[in-house]
């Protein structure tokens, strides 16, 4: 198939990370490295309250007596955390009254990433564009946040993090940290000592968010780690559903991204969370220059009957190691985790989630789909437990995974932890190889090589897929195709 | 139509097809019956691109153009389908899909406009019709969970909707109950044409009672041994291969 190989080489080099480029805006940059002093000029240049300031130093101290963990399969050179900026912002101008004052190069970077879902309409205040709310993170500090107004009358607080520290200091005291304690694991110390911004959503008791909530992470400064921290609240009986999309220019030196992310339902409350990751995997043939993703995930179904649902396509980074995870507490609570990690050249992932079970008749379910490309290694890693007084837990896990070509790994670990005698857990496995079988056939009735993978492999992810908002879902569905080009052949 | 010379073909340096000619004339429906083993699967696989297969001597041309230098893709495109012995199982993926993810990558090949969601429909429905199939399993996963009978028959529903020139059945007769044998032997009938051409590989003459070809070969250690007309078929049936297994 030399004809083929030929093209696929030939679409492989015009397709080569389309979003490797570099926004030119003054950058503002903390100094290298690593210190208490660092942690105050951070929380100075974001004009944040004394007691925000005292929690990062907490965090700080905490984190100078922890270790980086070792434990997942993922092997990378030893992070230089004293070589790293903590801090890189736009240059403070006076805030945007209008996009028209937006810097022009910041809206040319919404154009060249292709935003998906019509947020660039929105962004540009297109009349007529679809309603969705961007709150952008322009490496660290958000720059646009739109349908404020509108969302502020359904009682909804979006905004970024900054700004809820600053106006709803008593809502995020009362729940930053509540999920992911500062000291839960050495990534979430660092980040709860040096986060620069991120989301932060409050949906008030009934409330029904009125549009989907979209963020677009992009990390653009020159070696500065991405500290994320977004929390989301949905008060008893709310529903909201927030969707995140990631890129990231090309760079030659790792990029370290450890965000924290705390979702918190109380009783009846309803929060859905979708990603698509698609952040630099570093050279194909040597896996260099790639994103570092060490993410910290947790939802708590504080409430009785509260839902939470993760769902995730990622198919970028050079190393994903990520766990979304619940914390099922209330009673007859439920947690869902979909997820599609797609690893292709030197790509390595260990990802996977945690459905802890401590409330009664709580219940969970886990769909994983793991694809291994190339020369890359794949791992499902989850833990299903059942805490004593979570009688009646019921558990169903399927964790699918396709490899394709000779020269990849997949591998998957559960852990399954039952306390007490009534609980229900199920646990399916399988691993297969796309076969030469099923693409002959699908050439023969003629699709392209090509064609054949994208077909057979949107087919292996069906069931995570539709589990997407519908927009999400076709910008999934593209993703996975561009991932896996010539990956085959 | 189809003009096959002197074949010479190989599987890991084993040679399967020693000599092989055949021509098959645009209208014509010829069978080839042989005994296992005498390379009737290899001869569908290297007609259609297979990889692996390696042509190590001769040709095979449809309509003078050169087969054996095309992906297996482009020979789909040029009209050439075959009816899979052992259908493939597609998970995820709808049979409606798929045959029109097909359908339109053949067209985009020809350099022909994609179908309309509405014409694809009209047409599928209009075929199904005809093979008596439910409309509901086109919408199910390919194959996915389909009895023997089944894959044959969507085998032949693809057929009927990609509308290829040069038709390859192997074995399409397994599997089927007499019923079924009917239905499908009616939708391939339904696509002879005097601008098409089929090869029709099978074990038994039963198949060739519903199918009547215009000629029979017999294949035998990779290469025809014998040609003759339906009666030829018949006699196979009475007195086996041993004939010409000798022959070989």
């Amino acid at each position: 198939m030399a004809a083929v190989k030929q093209t696929v080489e030939h679409v492989q080099a015009l397709e080569r990370y389309k979003h490797g480029f570099v926004t030119d805006i003054d950058q503002e940059y903390a100094p290298k490295g690593l210190n208490a002093d660092i942690v105050r000029f951070i929380s100075a240049k974001k004009d944040e309250p004394e007691w925000m300031l005292q929690w990062r130093l907490e965090a700080f101290e905490r984190w100078l007596a922890l270790e980086e963990p070792d434990w997942a399969k993922v092997s990378f050179p030893r992070i230089d955390y004293q070589d790293l900026h903590y801090y890189a912002a736009p240059k403070a101008k006076e805030g945007p009254k209008s996009l028209d004052e937006v810097d022009p190069d910041l809206l040319e970077t919404y154009k060249k990433l292709g935003i998906p879902l019509k947020e660039q309409e929105v962004l540009a205040g297109v009349q007529g564009a679809p309603r969705y709310a961007v709150d952008a993170v322009f490496d660290s500090v958000s720059v646009v946040t739109t349908f404020k107004k509108e969302l502020a009358q359904a009682g909804v607080i979006f905004c970024s993090m900054s700004e809820a520290i600053r106006e709803h200091g008593d809502l995020v005291r009362q729940y930053l940290g509540s999920v992911v304690p500062v000291s839960d694991n050495y990534f979430a110390c660092l980040n709860s000592a040096v986060f620069s911004d991120g989301s932060f959503v409050y949906v008030p008791p009934g409330v029904r968010c009125p549009m989907e909530l979209s963020t677009y992470f992009r990390i653009n400064a020159e070696n500065s780690g991405q500290f994320e921290r977004t929390l989301i609240i949905a008060d008893k009986g709310a529903y909201v559903s927030y969707l995140e999309g990631c890129t990231a220019p090309m760079r030659d030196e790792n990029q370290l991204h450890a965000a924290v992310v705390e979702l918190v339902a109380l009783d009846d409350a309803e929060i859905k969370y979708s990603t698509v990751q698609n952040w630099y995997p570093g050279d194909p043939e040597t896996g260099k220059g790639g994103i570092y993703n060490f993410v910290t995930k947790r939802a708590d179904c504080r409430g009785d009957r509260s839902k939470v649902s993760w769902t995730q396509v990622e198919t970028g980074s050079s190393i994903t190691w990520k766990y979304p995870s619940c914390v099922l507490r209330g009673e007859g609570s439920s947690g869902e985790f979909y997820s599609i990690a797609i690893t292709n050249g030197r790509q390595q992932a260990d990802t996977g989630t945690k459905m802890i079970h401590l409330g009664a008749n709580t219940r969970s379910r886990i769909i994983s789909k793991g694809i291994s490309a190339g020369r890359s290694s794949n791992t499902y890693r989850g833990l299903v437990s059942a805490h004593p007084k979570a009688k009646g837990a019921r558990n169903f896990t399927q964790c699918d995974s396709l490899l394709i070509g000779k020269t990849c790994a997949a591998h998957t670990v559960p852990y399954i932890e039952a306390r007490n005698g009534q609980s229900v857990f199920e646990h399916e496995a399988t691993t297969t190889r796309l076969s030469e079988d099923q693409l002959f056939y699908a050439m023969q009735r003629g699709l392209s090589q090509e064609e054949a993978v994208q077909l057979l492999v949107n087919g292996f992810v069906k069931d995570v897929l539709q589990e997407l908002p519908m927009e999400f879902a076709v910008e999934a569905q593209k993703l996975v195709a561009i991932s896996l080009e010539g990956s085959v052949g | 139509m189809l003009s096959v010379k002197n074949l010479h073909a190989s599987i890991e340096d084993k040679e399967i097809l020693k000599g092989l000619t055949l021509d098959v004339p645009a209208g014509e429906v010829h069978a080839i019956m042989g005994p296992n083993g005498a390379g009737k699967s290899t001869l569908s696989y290297v007609l259609t691109g297979r990889q692996g297969y390696e042509v190590t001597e001769g040709s095979a041309t449809l309509d003078g153009e050169d087969l054996l230098a095309l992906e297996p893709n482009e020979r789909a495109a040029k009209g050439v389908f075959l009816s899979f012995q052992y259908p493939l199982e597609i998970p995820g993926v709808p049979a409606l899909t798929f045959i029109r993810t097909a359908m339109n990558a053949q067209r985009k090949a020809r350099g022909e406009p994609e179908i309309t969601a509405p014409e694809f429909l009209k047409l599928a429905r209009a075929k199904a019709a005809e093979l008596k199939m439910d409309f509901d399993m086109l919408k199910r996963a390919l194959n996915v969970g389909f009895s023997g009978g089944e894959k044959k028959r969507m085998e032949i529903f693809q057929m009927a909707m990609l509308s290829p020139r040069f038709l390859i059945l192997d074995e399409t007769d397994s599997g089927l109950d007499i019923d079924a044998l009917r239905i499908v032997s009616d939708g391939v009938n339904a696509l002879r044409s005097p601008d098409r051409a089929m090869l029709v590989i099978t074990h038994y003459q039963r198949l060739l009672d519903y199918i009547k070809p215009d000629r029979v070969h017999v294949l035998s250690a990779g290469r025809i041994v014998a040609s003759g007309g339906p009666e030829l078929a018949l006699e196979l049936e009475r007195e086996g291969y041993d004939k010409y297994a000798r022959a070989a």
